[in-house]
């Protein structure tokens, strides 16, 4: 499952003087089963790149081709509309349906605040939802919705004939994934999953993102702006700005750029910012550290004397 | 899909009629819409369309931009044109098997369309030179008199102001809903009549939760800050009728007044 895209742009409302343009010539190859983070100021176009993805908006130039199939052909919303017959329209929307259909079906995208899209009496109704669209039998999308719910850690016999509005914030966004993730989609795409969690749901989600792509070999795009959970969970960064990729490389080699990460509003993990506080202040710590734990492991090799200090603090707190 | 829907036509320029008090211009469009209709004869028509003419120009407006207005009621004004030439009892001057025209249909179907034309214009001018805020702080200040037979008048502005404000807040929510679920393979756009009107529930029902549950917010943050209907509220912003409106009203009283004469 790779993604390619190749000189993506998009303009909002071309030629009106309200026309802006959101992305610029966006190149990019995603591989199967990479973790990526993509993060960028708001309005720097992260979020009509991951529509694009899914063909929920059409780009304005350029092509996306999900493994081998070019979802963006003939699809340009600088286009004008040709004439056709009627017959003919009907079969073109519905061969542009079904495409749609097999790039979402492919291609799942878990917006921001996904909870709000939830609607059905039941959680087993609304995560059956997706599935059913894609005109399953009963018996598999049945499968499906009890795989999804245990993926998402909410137990089907408990939960399934409860209403979705009875759950608590953090239930209810792993229900909306759930409902994503029914569909079976082989490359997850999450519009901040975890904004507006308290941190044990936002924990919660998080591992349970990795533990997909980890086990059932997902492709996950994740757009956050939280610098700690992408430094902890991607291994590769994609920094956009004003509809430009302006880094894409593994978080250790981008969150070195810290002088442009700030010049976007963007930032570094706190983590980051302590190791060069400590580098000027006489310590030699690589300039690559953007985790607790690697933190950890360099301040250990530079202070040997760190375990009687260790031992003194729990003499002094005994 | 949703973001080209705008809701209010304000056209947002400084001229001296989007300078007059919202007050003023709601009472003379009023008096403009019932001259529509006692006038009579060419000439007075010829007066209206003047001042109309002169009221855009001053309002620094695109004409283009009044005349869109029309575009909806379009059929209606052909609909009504044609009406009128055929069914107005006179004198025939053309027939042709069942089909008769007479002047007097022909003259009452022009000054119709004409009529027509012209309302939509002068309501179309109150609305693109009052913003809907001011438009209804207007209305709040005309109905206060109805209060002491018991109407609403400031709660019922309030209502108003909060619908306009949320207008823009909930199509956004519409949009994100729509695609939320388009991303879950909904089908908005193809099927029948039935089929299409249950697309719409994954659709609405989020809405309305959304909805409701910003209703609750806004509740409570209004009364957060004190508030507590209409009451002993005073205003940022009191409405106050300047020369503006001053010369305005001689403009009016003068129109109005060949509109009797003539």
């Amino acid at each position: 499952m790779s993604i390619s895209i190749k000189h993506l742009s998009h303009i909002y409302d071309y030629g009106t003087p309200n026309e802006t343009i959101a992305l610029e010539n966006i190149n990019l190859e995603i591989e199967h089963g990479e973790f990526i983070g993509l993060i960028g100021h708001t309005g720097s176009g992260k979020s009509t790149l991951i529509q694009q993805l899914n063909g929920l908006l059409k780009p304005s130039k350029g092509t996306i081709v999900i493994n081998g199939l070019n979802i963006t052909e003939g699809l340009s919303n600088l286009d004008k509309p040709k004439k056709r017959s009627r017959g003919e329209q009907h079969k073109l929307a519905k061969a542009r349906r079904l495409k749609l259909l097999e790039v979402r079906r492919k291609v799942g995208l878990v917006f921001q605040y996904p909870e709000y899209q939830l609607f059905e009496e039941t959680i087993e109704k609304d995560i059956a939802f997706g599935p059913t669209n894609l005109g399953l039998g009963e018996q598999e999308i049945k499968v499906r919705v009890k795989e999804a719910m245990s993926l998402v850690g909410i137990d089907y016999e408990t939960y399934k004939d409860r209403s979705p509005f009875e759950l608590s914030g953090g239930q209810k966004r792993r229900v909306a994934i759930a409902g994503v993730l029914a569909m079976k989609p082989e490359v997850l795409i999450l519009d901040e999953p975890t904004a507006g969690l308290d941190p044990r749901g936002r924990d919660e989600i998080l591992a349970q993102i990795k533990n997909l792509h980890n086990k059932n070999k997902l492709t996950v795009i994740i757009v956050s702006h939280s610098m700690e959970d992408m430094a902890k969970i991607a291994n590769r960064l994609i920094v956009m700005n004003k509809g430009k990729v302006v880094f894409d490389d593994s978080p250790h080699k981008v969150f070195k750029e810290i002088d442009t990460l700030e010049e976007i509003g963007l930032a570094v993990p706190q983590i980051s910012y302590l190791a060069r506080a400590l580098n000027h202040a006489g310590f030699h710590l690589s300039d690559e550290i953007i985790t607790i734990e690697e933190a950890l492991e360099a301040l250990k090799e530079q202070l040997p004397a760190i375990h009687p200090i260790k031992q003194s603090l729990k003499g002094g707190k005994a | 899909m949703l973001r080209d829907i705008t809701i209010g036509q304000y056209y947002s320029v400084d001229s001296s009629i989007h300078k007059m008090d919202p007050r003023f211009k709601i009472i003379a469009s009023t008096l403009y819409l019932i001259s529509l209709f006692i006038i009579q004869n060419i000439y007075a028509y010829v007066l209206v369309i003047t001042f109309i003419g002169i009221a855009i120009m001053m309002s620094k407006v695109p004409v283009g931009f009044v005349m869109r207005g029309l575009k909806p009621i379009f059929m209606l004004i052909i609909f009504a044109f044609v009406i009128n030439i055929f069914l107005t009892p006179g004198d025939p001057f053309f027939k042709w098997g069942f089909i008769s025209i007479s002047l007097e249909g022909v003259e009452r179907a022009f000054f119709m369309a004409l009529r027509l034309i012209l309302l939509i214009v002068g309501t179309s001018l109150l609305t693109l030179t009052t913003s809907p805020i001011e438009l209804t702080d207007g209305i709040e200040y005309l109905l206060n008199p109805f209060k002491k037979i018991g109407l609403p008048a400031h709660e019922l502005a309030m209502m108003m102001t909060i619908a306009l404000r949320f207008i823009p807040t909930l199509l956004e929510e519409t949009d994100k809903i729509m695609k939320a679920q388009m991303a879950r393979g909904a089908d908005f756009e193809s099927g029948n009549l039935m089929s299409r009107a249950k697309a719409l529930i994954p659709l609405l029902v989020p809405l309305f939760i959304s909805a409701f549950r910003r209703a609750d917010e806004l509740a409570m943050a209004m009364e957060a800050r004190c508030y507590r209907g209409g009451e002993g509220r005073t205003r940022m912003k009191v409405l106050k009728y300047t020369q503006y409106d001053l010369r305005g009203l001689l403009a009016m009283i003068l129109y109005l007044a060949l509109c009797i004469v003539l």
